[in-house]
């Protein structure tokens, strides 16, 4: 074992001379140098006179297991479609905040989760590949096959469930014949976001099942106005990421004041240009220019918790078998 | 004469038998040793790779168990599961042969050509196999995608396109991964047919066609299985490139239901099920090869260079075609993966090359705990410790990582915290996970060794430390130089159990996520180039202090 903790001891951080230390759990993204993370941890040791530390991974299942022995003082990162189980966990504490006046689309009225950002589902394309992109989903299955799409599968991946669930919105019990219609289209199924998004981007597929922001990180990073994100009529599916304090924490003045610090201004500025996504509560007028230029769709669908649970398994059924053939 | 030329022609030697036919066999052996070379030891001796077996099997059996107990219990599998299960066990098969057959004309035109830069070539077509499984990934898309070089081209001759996506890419990125594992593995076996065989092949005037049926077929009797074996577990476990490539759910392996089950239902019993279900094909596999394997019995050789006679004629351009198509599917992806990424590398964050060294750092202490182990290990099964050591040795191939990492942090919570675990935890893993690969190398020495070597250092009475230091390590170092790299590299790009444990000192695969999490796809793949190179370079320093 000794040889395993040398080197273990010798990458191991500093610690940091700190009583109070505020445990974070967060998705992996969120805590590397290009997420959020670094400027929040920043922005809150500044007012907490404490330690922010952010533990990274997957959060709702690691916190399933940990149960209440777990070291987490807030989980951040959790998505609005597995709220149900992380409920049910009995786990988290009210968030004791004001959630009238977001900026969202949809009213907001949880207790326990508190969105800190929000975007819907998109289907993202090339102008300079694709010159002329389907105008609405109807048109997106009566494409011929050959327009190819990449989207990710629904029991690794919070948007290909996302995706489940918006088609599932859009055509009701209609749903397996959109189905067997777009399953000719799809190149391929990835695991995760990112796989689906590097195809993409090298030019593999047509079309990317992404966010309404994504864009935005092509003109604000790169200079480059050619990745758009096809609006369509029929509506487009929310997803919010959501903070939660841990009912056992061993720091609820710390967790708290966590909580009350996620919906000020200060916290929401550093939302857009650092997760590519829009702020939960922030005026219009405070966004980045790149946002507010954004084309929006005009309807947000969204179904309730309990909802998306009941639908989850038989849209993943009907799912699998437009693919099984 | 006569003896010497027995142990060259009868296909299936008795072991006995081969050992009284050589010529370095003392003949004051006393009769207790003569015993041992007749079989297994009957007395039972405690030797290290027992307790290294026992320790992976409580390991991973353990694991499974904890995880199966903290849900009270195994679940029910469902309907796709039992599909997955059935393309799981078809790809890994069609993959698996794909691969052993490919890889034999190749092997063979290495062993008996000799041309500049083959040693080079040879390292580097064991590169694809150590390439962290996106890079990979990238590279076959950008060689064989819709825009690759394949399509490009046969666009450009007026042909129908191909497609990479479902089941033939599954297919098409398991035998590039693999084929350079089966290359080298048959090569071994090449390079263990004694130089004097092949001297007293050409005294005798063996054709070609005599040559492969005296010497080769038997070799690749006793060492296809094996590949095939090794391949088709490897195939059996894949997770990222059915995902990636599959086309859809239809290409879902077992791997990735356990992942599913775990990430999308929270059934921990269901994943327990299906962690049970692939050891279950583990075991089976491993028997059947068992069953098939026949040991080639050439017998002791003094060490000079094996060089097969290169013979000429059409035999020399399909030995020169074999290498050629070898080295443009292997190494095409590579190049056009290094191309994409290496502007980008000098501009690299300093969070990533800090990644970086702890990568290296942990992939080095893997591969360290690897090769210890499996030296133990060989070394038992040399000395006839049963075949359970050996299955103790291959489970780590099949066991799910995931299932593994859960287990391991259910069992170790109340000791530590997942962030203290996470670093270590990984490490073991890794050794773990490289241990079937470097076995597969080392037990055919291991016997060799013991069959060829055994008698004489009882007769010496060379044992312990000297042992080991005397005649072990340097018979052993060029199969226990190629295990340690291939651990180091293995682990180099392994991202799996880090994620569940991921703490604030993420590895070099991890910080590649990232990147394509932040929409930073150019940056990562220069990110891919270092991992890529990397894990080359760490298996290059092994496999040459190996030689």
């Amino acid at each position: 074992m000794k040889i395993v903790l040398i080197p273990a001891l010798l990458l191991a951080s500093p610690a940091l001379a700190q009583d109070r230390v505020l445990t974070v759990y967060a998705s992996d993204y969120v805590a590397s140098e290009w997420g959020p993370g670094p400027r929040i941890e920043k922005g809150f040791e500044a007012i907490c006179d404490c330690d922010l530390q952010f533990v990274t991974g997957d959060i709702l299942p690691r916190i399933l297991m940990e149960g209440e022995g777990t070291e987490a003082d807030i989980v951040f990162g959790l998505n609005t479609d597995m709220t149900a189980r992380a409920r049910a966990s009995g786990l988290f504490a009210p968030h004791g905040q004001d959630t009238t006046g977001m900026s969202l689309p949809v009213a907001w009225s949880d207790d326990i989760f508190l969105p800190y950002n929000w975007g819907e589902t998109a289907f993202v394309y090339d102008e300079t590949r694709l010159e002329s992109p389907p105008a609405s989903f109807d048109e997106l299955l009566e494409a011929p096959d050959d327009l190819k799409i990449v989207i990710q599968d629904p029991r690794s991946s919070i948007s290909g469930l996302a995706l489940l669930l918006w088609v599932k919105q859009v055509y009701g019990d209609d749903a397996p014949e959109a189905w067997a219609k777009l399953a000719p289209k799809v190149l391929t199924v990835t695991r995760g976001w990112s796989e689906s998004y590097g195809l993409f981007t090298e030019g593999e597929a047509d079309m990317v099942l992404s966010y309404t922001t994504s864009p935005a990180y092509h003109i604000a990073a790169e200079d480059d106005t050619t990745k758009k994100a096809a609006i369509f009529p029929e509506g487009h599916y929310f997803m919010a990421e959501l903070a939660a304090q841990v009912a056992s924490t061993d720091q609820p003045e710390l967790a708290q004041q966590f909580m009350d610090w996620i919906l000020t201004p200060e916290f929401q500025k550093t939302i857009p240009l650092a997760n590519w996504s829009l702020p939960a509560k922030l005026p219009v007028e405070d966004w980045p220019q790149v946002m507010r230029d954004l084309p929006r769709p005009d309807k947000t669908l969204f179904y309730s918790e309990d909802e998306a649970e009941a639908l989850r398994q038989p849209a993943l059924d009907e799912w699998l078998r437009a693919f099984a053939g | 004469m006569a003896a010497r030329l027995r142990g060259v022609t009868v296909d299936r030697p008795q072991s006995a038998n081969a050992a009284s036919l050589r010529h370095d066999v003392p003949s004051a052996a006393s009769p207790a040793d003569t015993d041992a070379l007749r079989g297994p030891r009957r007395r039972f001796v405690v030797l290290p790779g027992h307790l290294v077996a026992a320790l992976l099997a409580a390991a991973i059996l353990g694991t499974l168990a904890a995880v199966a107990w903290a849900v009270g219990g195994l679940s029910a599998l469902t309907e796709w599961d039992w599909r997955a299960l059935r393309f799981t066990l078809w790809q890994a098969a069609l993959s698996a042969t794909l691969s052993a057959l490919l890889a034999v004309p190749v092997a063979r035109a290495l062993a008996r050509r000799r041309f500049p830069g083959r040693g080079l070539l040879v390292t580097l077509l064991g590169a694809p196999f150590i390439l962290p499984v996106i890079v990979a990934i990238m590279g076959l898309i950008a060689i064989f995608g819709r825009n690759g070089f394949v399509n490009d081209s046969l666009r450009g001759l007026g042909l129908p396109e191909m497609s990479v996506y479902g089941w033939q890419g599954v297919i098409l990125a398991h035998v590039f991964f693999n084929l350079p594992l089966s290359v080298r593995l048959i090569l071994q076996g090449w390079q263990a047919i004694p130089a004097e065989r092949f001297r007293l092949a050409a005294s005798l005037d063996f054709a070609p066609r005599d040559i492969a049926r005296h010497l080769e077929r038997p070799m690749l009797r006793s060492v296809l299985p094996g590949v095939w074996l090794a391949v088709f577990l490897v195939c059996l476990t894949s997770f990222t490139v059915a995902l990636a490539l599959g086309g859809g759910p239809g290409a879902t392996t077992v791997e990735l239901a356990i992942y599913q089950a775990f990430r999308f239902d929270f059934d921990l019993g269901r994943a327990a099920t299906l962690g049970l279900v692939q050891i279950a094909l583990c075991v089976g596999a491993l028997l059947l090869a068992r069953w098939i394997a026949v040991p080639a019995g050439f017998g002791a050789g003094m060490d000079g260079p094996a060089l097969p006679p290169a013979p000429g004629g059409w035999r020399k351009g399909g030995d020169a075609l074999a290498i050629a198509a070898a080295a443009a599917f292997l190494l095409t992806p590579l190049l056009s993966v290094t191309a994409a990424g290496l502007p980008r590398l000098v501009v690299l964050p300093g969070e990533v090359w800090t990644a970086a060294l702890r990568s290296v750092i942990m992939a080095v202490t893997s591969a360290t705990l690897a090769v210890a182990a499996c030296l133990a290990l060989a070394l038992a099964i040399a000395r006839g410790a049963g075949r359970w050591v050996e299955a103790a040795g291959m489970l780590p191939l099949v066991a799910s990582p995931l299932v593994l990492g859960t287990g391991l942090f259910i069992l170790l919570r109340d000791m530590a915290t997942p962030q203290q675990m996470a670093l270590p935890v990984t490490v073991a893993v890794n050794a773990a996970m490289a241990l079937p690969f470097g076995l597969r190398a080392l037990i055919p020495a291991a016997q060799a060794l013991q069959a060829d070597y055994g008698q004489l250092a009882a007769s010496l009475d060379l044992r312990g430390l000297a042992r080991l230091r005397l005649l072990v390590l340097p018979r052993l170092a060029r199969p226990l130089g190629f295990a340690g790299g291939l651990a180091a590299a293995l682990a180099m790009g392994d991202l799996g159990v880090i994620t569940l444990f991921a703490s604030d000192q993420p590895t070099l695969p991890l910080k590649l996520y990232q990147l394509m999490n932040s929409y930073r796809m150019a940056d990562a793949s220069a990110a891919a180039v270092l991992l890529m190179t990397l894990s080359f370079a760490l298996f290059w320093i092994f496999d040459r202090g190996g030689r």
